[in-house]
């Protein structure tokens, strides 16, 4: 009786929900691909942990960034296509300070060479010898001013560029938003440069290397910054939006702005408030990947963007929580995805993820629960 | 955002008074009429061009290969665009994915066309099928249609930016899919194909438009029982001849470009027949239905999903066919050519001559070519030319280092040197700006006919009535 109660909820479940269950099915399948791997020894123990400790680091920036882009998305109902290129500014902008104090104000190199992060290989994060421990002071400094001069930007190109069309609906304003990526991120190129400079020193970079069951894995000291950074804020953000009227305004908003307009919400304050909060964690976000990777591009944000995209859509639009949820498992299917299919797929397997989500449950996991 | 190509002049102002109407008539009478003013507005681009030549004594050369570059730019943007406003501007399809279907159109005809590995002197790190080229682009454009296909079949439920979001991730990764190693080259079926990876691929067919007057010669050669008569009698014997008498040495790359660029031209005459026929059939009506209101025309009892996915497949295969005469003449691709940025490229044009609008779009991609894309080369050109080829500062910051010093020149240099990075600045602006202030484009949110016939009353000389437009099917009301 039981075993054919259970084939005929199995048999329903297979004739409505046929996608879910063959995503089910696939995930057994991967699973199972793997255990085989590690019992033939074909694939590491340490590899694994490896790849998934990268995954979730890469997952908690990408988490980190998308908040901004979640809670703008929802708010003021746009993609907004310039969040990758408020990243690359954060970045920028943070990192010429933290190479300016770490650079002595220009006593260890020559000032404009510092200021403009290095430019043409002009001056090397690696021979200022910038990491979390050796320069504390220039990079919390740096996380600082990333995160303000995110929150000018932002909040500049809002009232210049967005205000002006806020009710001319989501497609216009997302094509509004291209127009200022573009124009960010070749102002950022004018001005320093195309190369892809090294920010931080690696080796004088302290971490632990510890054996676990079939090698070393490697855990830096820039990863807990990451870990730091990442959740305290997210745990801020938290707070900021469940205790406060400001995060029951934004709901408030997200969910109907002309009844909250009604009901006597400052809807034009709740908008700037959004874009301060969202501007402040991108900028963060941004100069934090830069440290994590220690690397810098103008290209940066914007190869971040559409796993952000990926994330925030798979997580809810307008969740805060979605968007951590969504980034660690982006993040995570990106870096983890090599596991199985060629390298080199890794970003397509997450782009893959986020069509499947729209397609079997477009309203993300977090659905129904707006801006908290 | 819709447009009004076919109907006769005069529909439009028929519900107006008279005075008013003849008025408008005479104003509208000189733009009425959008071949006049494609063709005013192509003469008046050839001719700053031309003036910027001569102004800094361009050498003959030169100047018509300029030209000639200039035309196919404005080719190929304007079929983009008609082949997005399919998409865009019909079915109100955001697909931001664009060049993935380039990139899909292109491989596909390489890997078909390409001479088999190891024939002749090829020295390509991987073959082909060795087909004619033109079964490799219509194999090219069906993939291109298929891989829209399969993107629409699920995507085109989703939310307009959903599908934004959907589409360029799938433009992505059609890149990496060519990026990577694991398909870069194989045997299959004796054949050694493969799409290159990161090295990209050497497109080592015939030249497009030499394969096409081979083609065109057929009937000829077989009357007369020649080989090849069109291209070795015609367009060599007479076309790159006589222009050696005004270029030389070596007129045929110069005569080669000019025709191609011309035959793209002819493509886009083609596009544009083909969106205007689509556009004023039963099918087009539904399409520009669904893009107005979808579930009145699901009412009605259209079926929507399968007009829309229609209309994305053949949107998706013109692109693919963009995208093979794009970059199937140039000798090789490599997949990081493909990235998002063309496919703004595309989008701009379209917002600038307006969505829904056909000829809009080609004055779009028109103007975007001659003044977005390379107006901005050609002006530093000019200049540069003008100026002697100084010398720029290598960077941003050796030129504010000047700039502190209190000379601004080395900073204005270093901008003109830079044009080709701040080029995508002012696109971007522009784009913002139309945003702001003309969202429907040049040509876009023309008033429309639904109705096949004129509505205008023929002749009604007593027509001073209220002026409305009869909506009670046209009989003369008492």
């Amino acid at each position: 009786m039981a075993a054919s109660d259970i084939y005929k909820r199995g048999r329903k479940l297979t004739v409505d929900r046929p996608v879910t269950v063959f995503l089910v099915a696939l995930g057994v399948l991967l699973l199972a691909e793997l255990v085989r791997q590690l019992l033939f020894g074909q694939v590491a123990v340490s590899r694994v942990i490896g790849v998934v400790w990268v995954g979730l680091m890469r997952g908690l920036v990408i988490g980190l960034a998308g908040i901004g882009l979640s809670m703008t998305y929802s708010i003021l109902n746009f993609a907004n296509f310039a969040h990758g290129d408020y990243i690359t500014t954060g970045a920028f902008s943070g990192w010429s300070v933290t190479y300016l104090i770490a650079g002595g104000f220009g006593s260890r190199a020559d000032i404009g060479a510092l200021a403009l992060v290095g430019a043409g290989g002009s001056v090397f994060g690696g021979t200022l010898g910038i990491n979390v421990a050796a320069t504390p002071v220039a990079v919390v400094a740096g996380l600082l001013v990333a995160g303000l001069t995110t929150v000018v930007l932002t909040l500049g190109i809002d009232r210049t560029v967005f205000k002006p069309i806020r009710g001319a609906g989501g497609i216009p304003l997302l094509i509004t938003s291209v127009g200022v990526a573009f124009a960010l991120r070749y102002l950022i190129l004018f001005v320093f440069g195309s190369d892809t400079r090294g920010t931080t020193a690696a080796g004088s970079l302290p971490g632990i290397r510890p054996y676990i069951v079939d090698g070393t894995v490697l855990f830096t000291a820039h990863d807990l910054t990451v870990i730091v950074v990442a959740g305290g804020l997210m745990l801020g953000v938290h707070l900021l939006l469940q205790r406060t009227k400001l995060g029951k305004a934004m709901r408030a908003m997200s969910d109907n702005e002309s009844l909250a307009r009604i009901t006597g919400i400052p809807t034009e304050r709740v908008i700037r408030s959004t874009w301060i909060i969202g501007g402040a964690l991108t900028g963060i976000a941004g100069f934090t990947f830069v440290l994590w990777k220690g690397t810098l591009s103008f290209n940066d944000g914007w190869l971040l963007l559409l796993l952000i995209f990926a994330a925030v859509i798979l997580g809810g639009i307008g969740s805060i929580y979605g968007a951590i949820v969504g980034g660690l498992a982006i993040g995570l299917t990106a870096e983890a995805a090599v596991l199985w299919i060629p390298s080199g797929f890794g970003r397509a397997a997450a782009f893959a993820v986020m069509i499947l989500i729209l397609i079997v449950r477009p309203q993300g996991i977090f659905s129904g629960r707006s801006t908290a | 955002m819709t447009d009004d190509e076919s109907s006769p002049e005069g529909e439009e102002t028929g519900g107006e008074g008279p005075a008013e109407s003849r008025q408008r008539r005479g104003f509208d009478a000189l733009f009425d009429s959008d071949a006049i003013m494609l063709l005013a507005l192509l003469l008046g681009i050839y001719a700053v061009y031309v003036v910027g030549g001569v102004v800094i004594g361009f050498p003959l050369r030169g100047l018509v290969n300029q030209l000639g570059q200039l035309t196919f730019w404005i080719a190929v943007f304007g079929m983009g665009a008609l082949a997005l406003n399919l998409h865009w501007g019909y079915t109100g399809l955001f697909n931001i994915g664009i060049v993935g279907f380039m990139a899909t159109g292109v491989y596909v005809t390489a890997i078909v066309s390409k001479p088999v590995f190891g024939s002749g002197t090829s020295a390509a790190e991987v073959g082909g099928l060795g087909l004619p080229l033109f079964v490799g682009i219509v194999v090219g454009m069906v993939a291109a249609g298929l891989l829209g296909l399969v993107a629409a079949l699920p995507a085109l439920r989703l939310r307009a930016d959903y599908l934004a979001i959907v589409t360029i991730a799938l433009s992505e990764i059609v890149r990496f899919t060519l990026l990577s190693d694991a398909v870069s080259k194989g045997t299959f079926g004796g054949y050694t194909i493969g799409l290159g990876g990161g090295d990209g691929v050497i497109l080592d067919f015939a030249d497009p438009h030499e394969a096409f007057v081979k083609a065109l010669s057929a009937p000829f050669d077989l009357i007369l029982g020649t080989e090849d008569y069109l291209w070795e009698e015609i367009y060599l014997g007479v076309l790159v001849d006589a222009a050696g008498a005004i270029i030389r040495p070596n007129p045929k790359p110069v005569v080669d470009n000019f025709f191609y660029a011309a035959l793209l031209l002819i493509v886009m005459g083609g596009f544009y027949a083909l969106l205007r026929r689509t556009g004023n059939s039963p099918f087009g009506r539904v399409l520009k239905g669904i893009r107005e209101d979808e579930d009145v025309t699901n009412a009605l009892g259209k079926d929507t999903n399968l007009f829309k996915i229609k209309s994305f497949v053949v949107g998706c295969a013109l692109m693919g066919l963009v995208g093979i005469l794009w970059f199937g003449a140039q000798g090789s691709v490599t997949p990081n050519t493909f990235r998002p940025r063309i496919t703004f490229y595309i989008w701009i044009a379209l917002i600038i001559g307006g969505a829904g609008s056909n000829t809009g779009s080609v004055i779009g991609g028109a103007i975007f070519a001659a003044f977005l894309f390379q107006g901005p080369l050609y002006f530093k050109n000019v200049v540069e030319t003008v100026l002697g080829n100084p010398e720029a500062p290598a960077s941003f910051g050796a030129a504010m280092a000047q700039v502190g010093a209190g000379d601004v020149v080395p900073f204005l240099l270093y901008t003109l040197d830079s044009l080709r990075q701040l080029q995508l600045v002012i696109m971007g602006l522009v784009l913002i700006w139309l945003m702001h202030n003309r969202p429907q484009g040049m040509l876009g949110h023309r008033k429309e006919i639904a109705s096949s016939i004129p509505l205008s009353r023929p002749s009604a000389p007593a027509e001073t009535d209220d002026g409305s437009v009869a909506t009670d099917g046209g009989d003369p009301r008492e």
